[in-house]
């Protein structure tokens, strides 16, 4: 297990990074498109009573549908299609008024029925268009906007898994039937990085509207990549599929991997072969896992055992759920709240796509904002900049935060005011946010850090050092105006960084020039 | 006291009642005739001591004035394509033949509710999959009504032969059957008694082993039209586990004495189509008498036409192996039923598991079935078989402009012998034998099969009624008028 890091992100100036984009671009063009498997957030199974629990002990989270007994029918489960719905409106879809349930065969030990239900001819919704901003500090200078067309959404089962061992294979069933949301989008991206940032902005969405937890180490998530290649002008390339992608670095990766290794064989005269391929997250690359020559027939037919799945809108009351209540209830979504955030708050773009992307600090910085007035600019600086250098010290997430988003108002407050100094701040947070017994102005109270803004007390600290560090004065004066810096240092180190450093800066310089 | 079980449920009840007899003495005497009937083979599993267990129960809520309805303590029996917990349930296939289900289908579960006492388990064609009883691993079904022949013996019809024959001998007054292409009308129908295929959605599918989802329907059979309604407003009603089932509430069915029943003005169509080729004489003429005879009665008797019957059987074959074919994949020899001694690779476990496990008919239809779902297929077989379906569902809800019911023959002649029915195969048998009766299923409407007289060979000729959707109390009570007129010589009034 590795350890994760936070990225720490100077904004201000920006680093005049330069994309790392293959330089081929200009040759080769692109296509990347996603199929992401979205498990449900849902207590049962899509068509059984059995639990969905994850982690439960092998094969206890079984209904006798669920094995396949014969006789056993399907009962469609509401909330699944709540989730579906509510999922198909947050991406922009055309739900379905009536969609259907078709078979998909095919004989596999964890698919007890020798068939999957899927929505295949008439999914629950299709047509979606989702917009999201592509933004990597470290890679791409300034962010920008993608849109990626949705071509269907459907709910499925999922299948049981199989362990196999030297002599025997086990099948476990705990997550057969467990429901999915299957999203097929159009081809529309080009390149790891647009697919990474659709996969988080999706993940964003589907948290917001409570549909599924995301956990990609989990399962919960699942992104297969279709990556394909052509000369500018000429046809589509042969696509290979990208299986096992188990976050969202690893989206960008394996994209990114698959994309040089097709230019590679292309331009060493090779073909690429229509081939489904692993990603290797330890090797970094992408391994053959299984040839499409075999093509499968699927011999898809309508479930008979389901009614046609209704859904009321308009003036069409009838219905399993109704999509203009879903509707109605859908929260602020990720690229609304950045709009938001942008216009009324006044962050910057980045500031404001990476508060979005982290939505535990967003919370907190909504939430401090709406307790008192203090400035959103510089709170939105101290979290993504202040607080993330400790929480990455500690190698802590912000959902380890103990403190109430009023402790980082506070605090702000404090700095704002000139109480305390951005170097105490620091001091502070980091108390706080693990363990949050004593209140910010409190805790300064009793450290006695406040900050030393009286005049008269710095000016006796300012000559008090001149008087200490007379070497030093003289060079300045001799014209090594570095030699000022150590001054400022010096007074810092004096009053244990509580001294206000701007008024110091003008007192020091008159007292020098007084000299 | 023999000839209580051959009375009806109505009667039974009432001196189970008064006390004049009692259920342990009832069960008993229905489990004898379950033994010495044992040469027509109705029963794949005689349930002795669960039967006698439950008989006591029930003797003791008589005694305590608590019986739960009138189907307490009454014996019956249920095919075996029916789940029944803790009780073996074999499709007559060496497939389920060690198949123990953990749960009861609802039609079991509601009939075990109003006091019913299960005593075994009916024969079928394996899977339910043909019309004479004849395909399963515990042997045929044999006809009750001429034995003893040289040439053999006559068929029961089926696949719910056993059920038929069940009833038929008196063993008990009701049995359960499954009917996807007529296979609870077709036994009726050679049997002599009473069959009902109720409407679509009526009855709970949960626990019936699939053959064709989109039409299976749990089907009943009496040897009266009353004991029918009994057994009917059991088991009908909405069930939340079976998606298909309709949600709206079903009203109790009450038939008026026969004597009370009128049909003046009913309009009954003849349907042209359903007077097809190998139609025998001897059921032209009973359709035509009972025809006759309604007029006569005050009906409206007038000939219509469905123009796209004959279309329906190949439709209905196609529709059938496409279902199998995906019904039966579950059937893999992992979680449940056989499981063939083969090592080498699950691909090859699969293959042997199912190559022992189905018969040829049930292989075949799966080949077939698979072979029309095929993407470059599919529209060719299954989206045209859909497409005439319609038409044929239109068919019927055209009729129904003219008509209120309608009367056809169930089956094209009586019982064939053993050795005649064998000597075609599955597939052409079944085109013959469900000509008139597949439709019904196709549309989803109601059809119930009631025994009209003997043949000159001495086998019941029978005839079918066939109303709208969710029509069952009218289709019930002209079955009940004409059972009254008739006074079919049931086979238990031998005795």
């Amino acid at each position: 297990m590795l350890f994760r890091t936070r990225k720490i992100y100077k904004l201000s100036p920006l680093k005049r990074y330069y994309s790392n984009k293959t330089t081929h671009s200009n040759k080769w063009q692109t296509v990347v498109g996603l199929e992401v498997h979205a498990q449900i957030n849902s207590v049962s199974k899509l068509f059984s009573g059995a639990s969905t629990k994850f982690s439960s002990p092998v094969n206890t989270n079984v209904d006798l549908f669920d094995g396949a007994i014969p006789g056993t029918l399907p009962v469609l489960n509401k909330r699944c299609v709540e989730a579906g719905v509510l999922t198909a409106l947050a991406l922009n879809c055309r739900v379905s008024p009536v969609s259907l349930f078709d078979r998909k065969h095919y004989f596999y030990a964890d698919m007890p029925a020798g068939y999957q239900i899927t929505q295949q001819r008439l999914p629950l919704a299709v047509d979606g268009e989702l917009q999201f901003q592509v933004y990597t500090p470290g890679v791409h200078k300034t962010p920008y906007k993608a849109k990626v067309r949705i071509k269907q959404l459907q709910l499925e089962q999922d299948s049981g898994k199989s362990i196999h061992d030297t002599h025997v294979t086990l099948v476990d069933l705990n997550r057969a039937g467990v429901p999915l949301i299957e999203l097929v989008f159009d081809p529309d991206l080009k390149d790891g990085e647009e697919a990474a940032a659709l996969v988080k902005e999706l993940i964003h969405i589907l948290r917001r509207i409570n549909t599924c937890s995301c956990k990609m180490e989990e399962g919960a998530l699942r992104v297969d990549a279709n990556v394909s290649i052509n000369r500018k002008g000429e046809a589509l390339g042969t696509r290979t599929e990208l299986k096992n992608i188990g976050s969202v670095r690893g989206v960008a990766a394996a994209v990114k991997y698959e994309i040089e290794r097709q230019i590679k064989v292309k331009e060493s005269g090779g073909a690429v072969v229509n081939e489904t391929r692993a990603w290797d997250s330890v090797a970094k690359r992408t391994v053959v896992m299984r040839d499409k020559e075999v093509v499968q027939d699927y011999r898809f037919m309508p479930e008979p055992n389901l009614p046609p799945l209704c859904v009321a809108m308009g003036p069409v009351k009838q219905g399993t759920v109704n999509a203009d209540e879903l509707k109605a209830a859908i929260p602020e979504l990720p690229e609304q709240i950045r709009q938001r955030l942008q216009g009324e708050v006044g962050l910057s773009a980045e500031h404001s796509i990476i508060l979005v992307n982290d939505f535990c600090l967003l919370s907190i910085f909504e939430e401090a904002l709406q307790k008192r007035r203090i400035d959103a600019k510089l709170l939105a600086n101290v979290l993504l900049n202040d607080l993330n250098t400790i929480l990455n010290k500690k190698n802590l997430e912000p959902e380890h935060i103990k403190c109430e988003a009023d402790y980082f108002g506070e605090a702000i407050d404090l700095l704002q005011n000139g109480k305390i100094n951005r170097t105490t701040l620091r001091i502070i947070l980091e108390e706080v946010i693990l363990d949050a017994s004593t209140r910010p102005t409190k805790l300064v109270e009793e450290w006695g850090l406040f900050q030393i803004s009286d005049e008269r007390e710095l000016r006796k600290l300012c000559e008090e050092v001149l008087g200490e560090n007379e070497k030093v004065v003289k060079a300045y004066k001799l014209g090594k105006v570095k030699a000022f810096k150590a001054l400022m240092g010096a007074v810092a180190a004096k009053t244990k960084n509580r001294a206000d450093m701007a008024k110091c800066d003008a007192i020091l310089k008159e007292l020098v020039g007084n000299k | 006291m023999d000839k209580v079980l051959y009375g009806n449920i109505k009667m039974t009840s009432r001196l189970l009642v008064e006390g004049s007899i009692n259920t342990i003495d009832l069960i008993n005497l229905s489990l004898k005739k379950a033994v010495e009937n044992k040469k027509y083979n109705p029963f794949i599993t005689v349930t002795q001591s669960e039967a006698l267990q439950h008989s006591e129960d029930s003797c003791k809520r008589y005694i305590s004035k608590g019986a739960k309805s009138e189907l307490d303590g009454i014996p019956i029996a249920i095919k075996d394509n029916f789940c029944t917990r803790n009780i073996r349930t074999t499709c007559a296939s060496k497939m389920l033949e060690n198949f123990i289900p953990t749960y009861n289908a609802t039609v079991c579960q509601r009939l075990f509710d109003a006091g019913a006492v299960l005593i075994g388990k009916t024969n079928l064609d394996q899977f339910a999959m043909g019309s004479g009883t004849v395909d399963s691993i515990y042997g045929p079904t044999k006809n009750v009504w001429i034995g003893n022949l040289k040439e053999g013996f006559y068929i029961s019809g089926g696949s719910s032969g056993g059920s038929a024959v069940a009833v038929a001998t008196g063993t008990c007054f009701a049995a359960i059957g499954s009917d996807t292409g007529g296979s609870t009308r077709n036994p009726a129908s050679y049997c002599g008694v009473v069959g009902l295929k109720p409407t679509y959605g009526l009855v709970s599918r949960l626990g019936l082993i699939p053959l064709v989802n989109s039409m299976d329907v749990p089907g009943i059979l009496t040897r009266t039209v009353d004991d029918c309604v009994i057994v009917l407003n059991t088991i009908a009603g909405f069930d939340p586990k079976d998606s298909t089932s309709v949600n709206r509430p079903f009203k109790k069915i009450r038939l008026p004495p026969a004597n009370k029943l009128s049909i003046k003005n009913l309009k009954i169509g003849i349907p042209l189509e359903y007077h097809c080729d190998s139609l025998s004489s001897e059921v032209l003429d009973t359709w035509n008498d009972i025809a006759q005879l309604l007029e006569k009665e005050g009906a409206i008797v007038k000939k219509v036409s469905m123009p796209h019957t004959q279309y329906s059987i190949v439709c209905y074959s196609i529709l059938n192996q496409c279902e199998v074919s995906s019904n039966m994949a579950r059937y893999d020899g992992i979680e449940f039923g056989f499981r063939a001694n083969e090592e080498s690779s699950t691909e090859k476990l699969y293959a042997e598991t199912r190559k022992i496990g189905f018969n040829e008919v049930v292989r075949n239809r799966i080949i077939a079935g698979n072979y029309f779902l095929l993407s470059r297929n599919y529209d060719k077989y299954f989206t045209k078989a859909m497409k005439v379906r319609r038409l044929i569902a239109n068919d019927f809800d055209n009729v129904w402009n003219e008509v209120q019911m309608l009367l056809t023959p169930t089956t094209l002649g009586d019982a064939p012998l053993y050795k005649d029915f064998i000597s075609k195969n599955n597939r052409d048998q079944c085109a013959l034998q469900d000509y008139c009766t597949q439709p019904v299923n196709m549309a989803g409407v109601p059809a119930v099969s009631i025994p009209i007289k003997l043949s000159q060979k001495g086998l019941p000729l029978s005839l079918q009624l066939i109303g709208r959707n969710f029509s069952e109390p009218m289709l019930l009570a002209l079955a009940k008028y004409i059972e009254n007129i008739v006074q079919f010589p049931h086979f238990v009034n031998k005795f």
